[in-house]
């Protein structure tokens, strides 16, 4: 499978050879497990893991949620009540289902961000990090679907305030919208294909997981240092790694086990945390909420979005060049998509030829800006839209572009990157010599 | 890299999420809820003496129609004797589809709706109302002292301050506790408006959190199972990856040993 030189799986039985001549299933196992994998990965590469163990969370849960929910106007809140106070196990297994979904996007986050620093998304990877967007952008879908599902009030609010952005796009918004929602406003219509969305989506997601791996699995794994491993022959590619089973299987449970008496912790003693008080009150489209606020991992584009209003230069200069068919409501729409978009394009847009941050003194700099700006975009979408907090999300929103479309192609040619290492396993002997000269300090130092 | 994401993703995770519950809400103080903290466990006695307040005071007018009645003999809730559930249900009028008619409750019944429109069914008010967004809007609080759901009912319970004003023919009590000020519940506990068997003490401030209590019940009535799983949870995986961090440690020494400095 993968380009790196490595044994294969060799069928020795007699049932093993026939099966092998049939179904070669064992060796594409075999070689997915023992995909040989660089030395010197750190913890920031234990993210997939925990991201394949919460699509499978998220799933089993949901399948087991699905037998008791009833998707109607009229019988889901209640359904949802009943789960959490007659099915056995009902609430345990909502609240993991429902903090899970946070997980999941905690993980996914510091798992974008591993492959922003350490250039995961460059050549040739592109691939890996375009299906890697799409999973992205699917999770998010499916997350925003499965909201509206317990049929409270921010629910109903908060897919009347989604649904309504396709309604902001120049003619054909408004029957998009109701094509959309199966009707003039959200209701049963729309409840019903949400839920069938709901169910359906996180198994496209499963099948481009398979195609993400795939795809690294072929280029081979990035690694900290971006320095490619040694394929002239499979004795210098064993120098630079590792087969995949045990040494990263086990250190990957390990991190996985930690995160989850973390997320055990959060969903036992606070499952409430990170959800809205309002979703306790049952959907009333007579009554709309004081605030109406997104899950906290759509805030940095929800930020976005709100950015742009009527009063700046952007928006009013581009309502003025297409004769008013972009206003402010479709700009901050393009504007909330554009984000994404210029982040999937990142492997086009960052020209500088090191892949890993470690050895761009400039990049760094700003990359780190890029993740405080993250945060700061975080929580300036739970606030309300007024005082100083349109302007902050205003220059964050612009950071965000700017980093994409002006830093990023401007680094690659202005920035002198350090040295890198020669090969991974240097950077590996360097970690191990620098760690345990470091654990014990009787020792001589190196001559 | 890692710690520098790690420190920053906490931060913002807890500065974003607590933002959420940020409301322009009314004056709530913390009340030292037996229920509070991963520790904490509901009281018995106070859920059955707020049960009580429940049912001579508020259900003239609310409901708790999500609560199914067999579960006031449930363990971890007000655990009444099964004898006494029955008793309790046929205190309640139901009406039944397949007799066309009304008839007494049974414990297999829910708790009736709202009889008044304008009042609001409380079966989750607890989950439903944030007291608490702190320390500085971050909501890590709510670890140690809860959501704030019961507090904010039991100020709005005991936070008028006898203050009336009249508006489009409705008239409106001034509350500390309510977001605006104003609500237009009547008062509906003066202390003493309870008698309780035992002689509990059946003050103002009491009567208001027994009932805050028994509502935090009625939204939450699987909180005691909720955590216990929880701490074998914790316990057992903490556990597990103590013995995949020997594991991890011990697969990976001859590995390392080839580097380490002699």
């Amino acid at each position: 499978m993968s380009g790196i030189p490595h044994d294969h799986y060799e069928p020795k039985a007699a049932w093993e050879k026939g099966l092998a001549k049939r179904l070669p299933i064992v060796g594409l196992l075999y070689d997915t497990l023992m995909i040989p994998t660089p030395k010197n990965l750190n913890w920031m590469w234990i993210w997939g893991i925990v991201l394949t163990f919460c699509l499978a969370l998220q799933i089993i849960t949901g399948i087991v949620l699905v037998m008791h929910y009833t998707p109607h106007v009229d019988l889901a809140f209640s359904s949802v009540e009943h789960i959490m106070r007659n099915v056995n196990g009902g609430a345990m297994l909502r609240y993991m289902h429902m903090n899970g979904a946070s997980l999941f996007f905690v993980a996914v986050y510091a798992h974008i961000f591993r492959g922003l620093y350490y250039g995961s998304y460059k050549a040739p990877r592109e691939i890996t990090w375009i299906i890697g967007m799409l999973i992205y952008l699917l999770m998010m879908g499916t997350a925003f679907m499965g909201y509206v599902l317990p049929w409270g009030q921010m629910s109903f609010w908060g897919a009347t305030v989604i649904t309504g952005l396709f309604g902001a796009i120049p003619f054909i918004g408004e029957a998009l919208q109701t094509w959309l929602l199966g009707g003039p406003a959200v209701d049963n219509a729309t409840l019903n294909r949400f839920f069938s969305l709901h169910y359906l989506l996180p198994f496209v997601i499963a099948g481009l997981v398979i195609l993400h791996i795939w795809a690294f699995h072929t280029t081979g794994n990035n690694n900290p240092t971006g320095v490619d491993v040694r394929r002239t022959s499979k004795e210098d590619a064993a120098k630079d790694t590792l087969p995949f089973w045990p040494y990263f299987v086990i250190k990957d449970l390990f991190a996985l086990a930690l995160i989850l008496a973390v997320f055990f912790a959060v969903v036992s003693f606070m499952p409430n945390y990170l959800g809205h008080p309002d979703n306790y009150i049952e959907a009333n489209a007579l009554a709309t909420p004081a605030h109406i606020v997104p899950e906290w991992y759509f805030l940095p584009f929800y930020a976005i979005l709100r950015a742009f209003d009527g009063d700046v230069w952007v928006v009013i200069a581009a309502s003025f060049l297409t004769g008013g068919i972009i206003d402010a409501k479709f700009f901050g729409v393009l504007a909330m998509f554009g984000a994404i978009v210029v982040m999937a394009l990142v492997p086009w847009l960052d020209t500088s030829s090191v892949r890993s941050g470690r050895y761009r003194p400039m990049f760094k700099w700003w990359f780190w800006l890029f993740v405080v700006n993250f945060f700061v975009l975080t929580w300036v979408g739970a606030r309300p839209a007024e005082g100083i907090y349109p302007y902050i999300a205003l220059i964050g929103s612009a950071y965000w572009f700017a980093y994409f479309l002006v830093i990023l192609p401007l680094l690659g040619v202005i920035e002198k990157p350090d040295a890198q290492p020669d090969t991974i396993e240097q950077d590996f002997a360097a970690k191990v010599a620098a760690k345990s000269a470091g654990s014990a300090p009787s020792v001589q130092p190196a001559e | 890299m890692l710690k520098k994401l790690a420190a920053t993703m906490v931060a913002t995770f807890a500065l974003s999420t607590g933002a959420f519950a940020a409301g322009d809400g009314g004056h709530v103080e913390n009340v030292d809820f037996s229920f509070d903290g991963p520790f904490g466990s509901y009281d018995q006695n106070q859920l059955q003496r707020g049960l009580q307040i429940y049912t001579e005071i508020c259900s003239a007018c609310h409901g708790l129609k999500f609560v199914p009645i067999r579960t006031l003999s449930d363990e971890g809730g007000p655990h009444l004797p099964k004898d006494q559930v029955r008793a309790y249900a046929e205190y309640y009028e139901v009406f039944d589809p397949e007799l066309d008619d009304f008839r007494a409750a049974t414990p297999n019944d829910h708790f009736p709706e709202s009889s008044l429109e304008n009042a609001p069914d409380l079966s989750l008010m607890a989950k439903a109302r944030a007291g608490f967004h702190g320390p500085y809007g971050l909501g890590i609080n709510q670890l140690m002292k809860g959501i704030g759901g019961p507090e904010y009912i039991a100020a709005l319970l005991s936070g008028y301050t006898g203050n009336e004003k009249e508006e489009a023919g409705t008239v409106l009590y001034e509350n500390t506790a309510y977001p605006g000020g104003y609500i237009s519940m009547a008062p509906p506990l003066y202390g003493e408006d309870v008698e309780f068997a035992d002689g509990h003490a059946n003050d103002l401030h009491h009567l208001a959190e027994d009932v805050a209590a028994f509502l935090m019940w009625t939204a939450e009535p699987k909180m005691m199972a909720r955590k216990q799983a929880g701490f074998v949870g914790v316990l057992f995986l903490t556990f597990l990856s103590v013995l995949l961090y020997l594991t991890n440690k011990r697969l990976w020494a001859p590995i390392k040993a080839r580097y380490k400095q002699k």
